[in-house]
């Protein structure tokens, strides 16, 4: 299991990290009883990822990290938090108040869930870049999707727990979506809700949905996801798989141990990444009503909608998308295909080249059009669905579905640039 | 305010106005705010009929405060034991909290801020019962506590200095902040009374069709109340200071432990990053 | 040089690399240690706790003679027994029957370690928890209530322990040590406040 160089001779990692498992002792007793150490030299210092990793390879790490977080934070939220439409509000003006340090831990879950959706998007627009959901990579690609649907409802549901305005009415408004299924919608939605309109009923079940279910899915399909990636290992920002160049050892020329390499190199960027999340839990936990909206700080109230009912920044792209539709049955199905197009890219990107350094024009152009159209529909979802921002959400609608259903035939027609043999590299 | 014949309405508009008229803390604070009014630009009242353009900008008036000075927010705390407690409950907020947050020493809390009966460790509840504020008014005069996260400052502030005489209300007052709000201009002793001017303003509607409609042009002061402008407008911003730091009482502790947490994440992550560069020497 | 990514190279200085680890591995667990203590405290009495734990006061007039009043602090049954003259003879005299009967080992305030176990002989106040397993004992204050040479105290009915009419423990209980005295004191002649004494709040 050593890692040698190309003379043969065993490469000693100089942390000192011990190649053989040790023969006696509370190691060996450990090992005869559970497979420690091979997990260890077989996915970590054993696990050999490509080396030219950019800052875009960060956020799979930082999910892991973030979610380590938001169980923890949640978990204790829960200690302290009363479920039900008398006592939610109420708690959670407890917790921030009187519980020590409770401001600190509903913060920390707060932040956390926007940090969630920050790092996942960076995480998903790596694999668009470097083409990270081609083959043989495909159910990867997808089991990553099932994280973030799973993701978008444990959300979904948690905003609903703090039961202000914005929880219910939020609420209401997607929970209403499901109604637009024909013939079982209204059914749906009454069975969903429990009630004749959102109340107690729902609020008790998203709270075991939220902190019992969701999070069981979330850590099995995460598991699911990082065996599925080292099955077939990782790709890089060149998008060539480093496994067709070995050397005489049968390593790859281009792979290096995960651990120490990677562990210290994600250690710093989750060091970089708690300075930026800190600065905002300390001093900027709101961000001016992106993070914490202000109508949530009102109590439910059935009789009295908000001003500018939107959801969380993180849905409103999608949320442009269902506003743009005149129709709302219809712009409740485009939503759905929205979310569901990413499932696709795998078998509708057909170029030759996996990353976007050596796909043409064409794809370039694609790509940063459907960024622009994402990043515009996100902004225009917290907007009033009015006069120019209605046109607007239109015309980026289009862009956005343009990107998947022309790529097909751009991915095919352009002329890409020759991929080296080896990954571009320079010692950093 | 409460010109009710109802005979509880009367009782308990006497208890308020027990509360509200407090005259040792109503003098000891109109003092404060007159020193601090002073201390500020020399501005009076204008006199009745003075038409000043006074409140064409409304909407761009920003409160300005600082949550972090301290005197403000205890003028903003007696201000609101004076005026607003009749109505409004601060039902998550603690006296004893307030009496920490704020230096103020349990004796003093209890002689002028706490209401005869209740304990400091008690929930800052307004006596006023619910069932027969909605008969007076139409509605609850809802919770405050959290009411300038929910609106933030300058809703507030726009909204304490923009009522106005309106004679087709049962209150007799308006605003501007918030149309055909069902409060009553309770400030008006201090702030004077004010009425609104409007402008005709035609309209190209669709069509080409053009429409009249009233806008408000400017505030024309009517009677001036026992602070001037300047004076008030103090008043009105230790008020919304008491406010927001009512709405998050844990906020100063949260910005100074924040400045440890930062500094130590990048010491850690400037450690982080040597240990980083020295073992990505190995790679080529 | 070998082709590989990772190169066994005499540059790498071993020992700064194990003392950078070192130093990055001590502040993180520095930084570790200093994020559990919100997490930690987080469990302790929030303010809510603490203002039900607030100190408790009761009018003392309202007891008769060889009467006991109940009252509760921070979830506690709090007894306070107004002695007759002749309940406060019957505590002494079966000093050898106790197990602790200077109260070495039990927990009250210093002004409760005497033989009363209390400010005054008059008020007896005691935490209302057997020291055994948490029962409330029950008041049997009558001489001889129990059997002929009894003077006098509490019966916990859980398990049989046996308490005298200053809280001391009988020799043969299954708990070991007097019951419990609260810190409390006297704001005025008739009035008790528990929880506050010379210490300030508890």
């Amino acid at each position: 299991m050593a890692v040698k160089t190309a003379t043969g001779a065993p490469a000693a990692l100089p942390t000192g990290v011990i190649a053989q498992p040790a023969k006696k002792g509370f190691w060996a007793w450990l090992n005869k009883r559970l497979p420690v150490d091979e997990f260890i030299t077989t996915q970590m210092t054993g696990y050999l990822a490509p080396k030219n990793f950019n800052i875009w390879y960060f956020f799979g790490s930082l999910a892991l990290a973030v979610l380590a977080l938001q169980l923890l934070s949640g978990i204790y939220l829960t200690m302290f938090y009363k479920v039900g439409e008398a006592t939610s509000f109420d708690s959670v003006e407890y917790i921030m108040r009187e519980v020590n340090y409770g401001w600190l831990i509903r913060y920390l879950h707060s932040t956390g869930a926007s940090a969630f959706f920050i790092v996942v998007y960076l995480h998903m627009y790596r694999a668009l870049l470097y083409g990270s959901y081609r083959a043989p990579r495909e159910l990867l690609w997808l089991i990553g999707m099932l994280v973030y649907l799973a993701l978008m409802a444990e959300a979904f549901m948690g905003y609903v727990l703090p039961w202000g305005n914005m929880s219910f009415w939020g609420a209401q408004v997607i929970v209403n979506l499901f109604g637009t299924i024909p013939g079982i919608g209204p059914g749906l939605v009454e069975w969903i809700r429990g009630d004749y309109g959102i109340a107690d009923a729902t609020l008790n079940r998203f709270f075991a949905l939220h902190v019992a279910l969701i999070p069981l899915a979330l850590l099995l399909l995460v598991v699911l996801h990082l065996t599925a990636l080292h099955e077939v290992g990782s790709n890089n920002p060149d998008g060539i798989e480093i496994h067709k160049k070995v050397g005489p050892d049968g390593k790859p020329l281009d792979g290096i141990p995960f651990h120490p390499y990677y562990t210290v190199k994600d250690i710093f960027g989750v060091g970089v990444f708690s300075v930026l999340f800190a600065i905002v839990v300390f001093f900027v936990p709101t961000l001016g009503g992106l993070f914490l909206e202000s109508p949530n700080f009102e109590p439910a109230n059935p009789l009295s909608t908000p001003e500018h009912i939107a959801p969380v920044w993180y849905f409103t792209p999608y949320y442009a998308i269902l506003r743009a539709v005149p129709d709302q049955r219809l712009g409740a199905l485009l939503m759905l295909l929205a979310v569901s197009a990413f499932l696709f890219l795998p078998w509708l990107d057909r170029s030759p080249v996996k990353s976007i350094r050596y796909k043409g024009w064409m794809s370039r152009t694609a790509l940063t059009l459907f960024t622009v159209a994402f990043i515009a529909l996100g902004y225009l979802g917290l907007q009033p669905a009015e006069g120019l921002y209605v046109v607007l959400a239109r015309i980026f609608a289009v862009i956005y579905f343009l990107f998947f259903l022309l790529m097909p035939f751009y991915t095919k027609l352009e002329s890409v640039k020759p991929v080296p043999e080896r990954v571009i590299y320079h010692a950093h | 305010m409460r010109t009710d014949a109802d005979p509880s309405a009367r009782r308990c508009a006497a208890r308020g106005a027990a509360r509200l008229r407090r005259l040792p803390l109503a003098a000891a604070l109109l003092a404060g705010v007159l020193v601090h009014g002073m201390a500020g630009a020399a501005e009076d009242a204008a006199a009745p009929g003075e038409v000043a353009k006074y409140g064409a900008d409304w909407q761009s008036w920003h409160a300005n405060t600082n949550v972090t000075d301290m005197p403000s927010v205890q003028r903003g705390a007696r201000n609101f034991v004076s005026f607003c407690l009749g109505c409004h409950s601060l039902k998550y907020a603690r006296w004893s909290r307030v009496g920490t947050d704020l230096s103020i020493p349990t004796d003093l809390l209890q002689k002028d801020l706490l209401p005869p009966g209740d304990k400091t460790t008690d929930y800052i509840l307004t006596t006023m019962p619910a069932k027969d504020a909605e008969t007076w008014f139409g509605k609850t005069p809802p919770d405050l506590t959290l009411m300038l996260r929910a609106r933030g400052r300058d809703y507030v502030y726009q909204y304490l200095k923009t009522f106005y005489v309106d004679p087709t209300r049962q209150t007799g007052a308006n605003n501007l902040r918030l149309p055909a709000t069902a409060m009553p201009h309770v400030l008006s002793e201090l702030e004077g009374l004010k009425k609104a001017v409007y402008r005709d303003e035609m309209n190209k509607g669709e069509g080409g069709k053009s429409t009249h409609e009233q806008v408000f042009d400017h505030f024309e002061t009517l009677a001036p109340g026992r602070l001037s402008e300047t004076e008030y407008d103090g008043f009105v911003r230790d008020t919304v200071n008491f406010l927001d730091y009512v709405s998050e009482p844990t906020q100063a502790a949260r910005r100074a432990l924040g400045v440890w947490v930062v500094l130590f994440l990048l010491v850690f992550t400037w450690l982080a990053w040597l240990v980083k560069r020295e073992y990505w020497k190995d790679v080529h | 040089m070998a082709d590989h990514a990772v190169v066994d190279d005499d540059e790498v200085d071993l020992s700064r690399r194990k003392f950078l680890t070192t130093a990055t591995i001590a502040t993180g667990a520095v930084g570790v240690a200093f994020t559990a203590v919100p997490f930690i405290e987080s469990w302790s009495p929030s303010e809510r706790a603490r203002a039900q734990g607030a100190p408790v006061e009761l009018d003392l007039s309202k007891i008769d003679a060889g009467q006991m009043a109940t009252t509760v602090w921070r979830r506690s049954p709090i007894y306070v027994v107004r002695r007759t003259a002749d309940m406060v003879t019957r505590v002494s005299g079966h000093d050898g029957e106790l197990k602790d009967p200077t109260s070495q080992y039990s927990d009250q305030p210093p002004y409760a370690k005497n033989t009363l176990r209390s400010r005054t002989a008059e008020f007896l106040v005691l935490v209302g928890t057997c020291t055994h397993l948490g029962c409330l004992p029950k008041q049997r204050f009558t001489q001889g209530e129990l059997y002929p040479s009894w003077p006098g105290g509490f019966f916990c009915p859980c398990h049989g322990s046996r308490f005298d009419l200053a809280g001391r423990v009988f020799d043969g209980s299954p708990a070991s040590i007097n019951l419990r005295v609260p810190p409390y004191s006297y704001p005025s002649p008739r009035t008790l406040l528990i929880g506050v004494d010379e210490k300030g709040a508890a």
